[in-house]
């Protein structure tokens, strides 16, 4: 596990709302036993009509192509807990998303998984989708140390859960080898609760 | 300052603090489906490791299970599949497994309390938003990702940010027609979907403290729809009586002495809460939502919102959401015509449920332009069900009585909707796409509505269709 620092590359904007994870990945494409596959079931229903036609979703717009900073609005990831959710927007190739605010259980998936849940504020997020729109191909440096986004040589001021962006840095996003060190200090909680 | 019980359960269960920042959590039990979990025993393998605690963790079949036929091998590849690897995994380190048949088996949030698994005290957690159901008992419940579960599984640890704490207080009596799921419907449309977002929600207050333990469930079951992490309800008679007897509940002396613990944990009178709302019971009606979210809910009194009176986004959310839904802004929404009725869920498939519509619909018949379903949260749900004639009399109305699933809340089974029908679900979401049709339109409301839905063929208000009056029963 390497330390995630800086993401650079260009972005996509995904208007609205509590968009959930029912729409980030519709049920019927979870069906799975590893997560590999996920990654065209992405927007799944947002970007394709029944008869499998494009609905011209900003995911699948030529000048997106290849984006790896998704920019979104408010309360993003609600609902339901499936990791598929996060998975699907990694495999897809999104390494980063700046939203309004996220959905508590999404956020810690999104950690685990290296992917920093960046936050901005209303007014430097509708400039930004604005700068993205009438210039695809800028690039976007999403730094985390300094924290804050640039773009297009404009610094959009933006914040993080402190305890993920320190997980991130110190590359000890995926928690499980500190958990694992505790053993000892796990047999006498259990001991002490009765668990054992 | 005293204590309230997320805090000293939290205290209780913190293993050490991580330089995160974050707190390791010993987690008391861990449930397991085959939606989100069989992939943490491919990463497990991956790293070489074993399950820690296999004792504390059990595991069943929900989400994907058919509830017309389950035999062996399921007509689905994918889903056969997928119970295999559980089934394999589960035996391979020793966990054990409720499967289909075993008269255990069901949805993972009815049958952990149902066997009194889930108990005061405890810190629960499962690849499962709707985890938050456990809560009712005086719990930690959290449903996390398949990278958490397996954490969990490897070292029966979470590592987590503690939370604050809003004290949610209902007081008074429900009307005749009310029940807790209007409860949970009216709290979320008042605190939003992002409301509680940082928070886990403790409700309390005289509707609560009256309420059965089923109906406990259905409120702490929709924390995750008000934006919560969690939800709980303090532990107390109703609850120490409803554990007594079960199957997996200590008994005799060790019964007392797991009641003087339990006990323990409820929150303190004098306890530090982050914030507080008061919300008087007489205030809530039937209440159903008209939207793509839980929080786009009205009584069954009230019409559509319109998207004229607000602005921004705000307006967008309810321009997408009457798009999506097919209905008129400041339209009635009693009378929307339904094609669909769906009783069941983590939400409202247990007894009790069946019981208040049973005793409704004696002697009423389904609308001839709906298809009803009534999926039983669980085998033992199931069993209870039929030993009291609950089957007959659904049957007789024109509802099909069904095998125990998950079934037409999320779809991942054969049960969906089918293009933009509506369905008048007793389920938890809403969102677009969420029946299983990417423009299926889903209803919210109470099992007793789903009903009165079913009979009428529209969405009819419960109170006029069964001539309820006075306070709830």
């Amino acid at each position: 596990m390497s330390d995630i620092s800086k993401i650079v590359g260009t972005g996509v904007y995904v208007q609205g709302n509590d968009i959930d994870t029912d729409r980030i990945i519709p049920a019927r494409y979870l069906k799975c036993v590893t997560f590999d596959e996920l990654g065209p079931s992405l927007f799944k229903d947002e970007r394709f009509n029944q008869d499998g036609t494009s609905k011209n979703h900003p995911l699948d717009a030529a000048q997106h192509r290849g984006a790896e900073v998704l920019i979104t609005d408010d309360n993003f990831g609600c609902g339901s807990s499936r990791e598929h959710a996060p998975q699907a927007i990694q495999k897809f190739g999104l390494k980063a998303i700046i939203a309004g605010s996220y959905a508590e259980i999404f956020h810690g998936n999104c950690t685990t998984l290296g992917i920093p849940c960046v936050v901005m504020a209303a007014e430097s997020r509708a400039k930004l989708a604005a700068v993205i729109q009438s210039q695809p191909d800028a690039e976007l440096i999403v730094d985390l140390e300094a924290m804050q986004v640039i773009c297009a040589n404009e610094i959009f001021p933006a914040s993080m859960k402190e305890s993920a962006r320190e997980a991130l840095l110190s590359a000890t996003f995926d928690p499980l080898d500190n958990l694992l060190k505790s053993a000892s200090e796990i047999s006498q909680t259990a001991a002490r609760l009765g668990y054992a | 300052m005293g204590r309230n019980l997320f805090q000293k359960v939290w205290d209780d269960h913190v293993v050490r603090q991580l330089d995160s920042g974050q707190s390791q959590i010993f987690m008391a039990l861990h449930l397991i489906h085959e939606v989100t979990s069989p992939q943490a025993f491919g990463m497990l393998k991956d790293k070489g490791l074993k399950v820690a605690y296999p004792g504390r963790t059990y595991a069943t079949v929900d989400h994907i299970i058919p509830t017309d036929n389950q035999s062996r091998p399921l007509a689905d590849d994918m889903a056969e599949k997928m119970i295999q690897v559980l089934s394999d995994a589960t035996a391979e380190h020793g966990i054990e497994f409720f499967a289909p048949e075993s008269g255990s088996q069901g949805i993972v949030h009815v049958v952990g309390p149902e066997l009194g698994l889930t108990q005061p005290g405890m810190t629960i957690c499962c690849g499962d938003s709707h985890t938050a159901t456990h809560g009712a008992f005086g719990c930690i419940a959290l449903g996390i990702g398949t990278s958490q579960v397996r954490d969990v599984l490897a070292s029966q640890t979470l590592a987590m940010d503690s939370l604050k704490v809003r004290r949610i207080n209902v007081e008074g009596d429900l009307s005749a027609g009310v029940t807790a799921k209007d409860v949970i419907l009216h709290i979320i449309r008042l605190l939003g979907v992002n409301g509680g977002v940082g928070f886990a929600y403790e409700y309390a207050g005289s509707t609560i403290n009256k309420m059965t333990m089923e109906e406990r469930m259905t409120v702490c079951n929709m924390s995750i729809e008000g934006g919560a992490r969690c939800g709980y309800i303090n532990p107390d008679d109703t609850t120490y009586e409803y554990l007594r007897g079960r199957e997996r509940v200590p008994s005799g002396a060790d019964f007392d002495i797991a009641l003087e613990k339990w006990q323990s944990y409820a929150s303190d009178a004098d306890a530090h809460y982050d914030d507080e709302v008061t919300i008087q019971a007489a205030d809530i009606k039937p209440t159903v939502t008209w939207g793509v979210t839980p929080a786009q809910a009205i009584s069954i009194e009230e019409n559509v919102p319109s998207p004229d009176r607000v602005e921004g986004l705000d307006k967008n959310l309810i321009n997408d959401a009457l798009n999506y839904m097919q209905l008129e802004a400041d339209a009635p929404i009693k009378g929307t015509k339904i094609d669909v009725a769906f009783i069941g869920s983590c939400t409202n498939g247990r007894l009790s449920d069946f019981e208040a519509v049973a005793e409704v619909i004696k002697g009423r018949k389904v609308a001839g332009n709906v298809r009803a379903i009534a999926v039983p949260g669980s085998e033992k749900v199931d069993v209870a069900a039929r030993a009291a004639g609950l089957d007959k009399v659904f049957e007789d109305a024109g509802f099909e009585w069904r095998l125990p699933g998950c079934s037409m809340c999320l779809a991942m089974n054969p049960d969906k909707l089918v293009e933009d029908e509506v369905c008048a679900s007793s389920s938890n979401r809403n969102f677009m796409g969420r029946q299983g049709s990417a423009s299926g339109r889903t209803i919210l409301m109470s099992p007793v509505m789903v009903a009165a839905a079913a009979i009428e063929g529209k969405v009819a208000d419960a109170r006029e269709v069964f001539q309820l009056t006075g306070a709830a029963s």
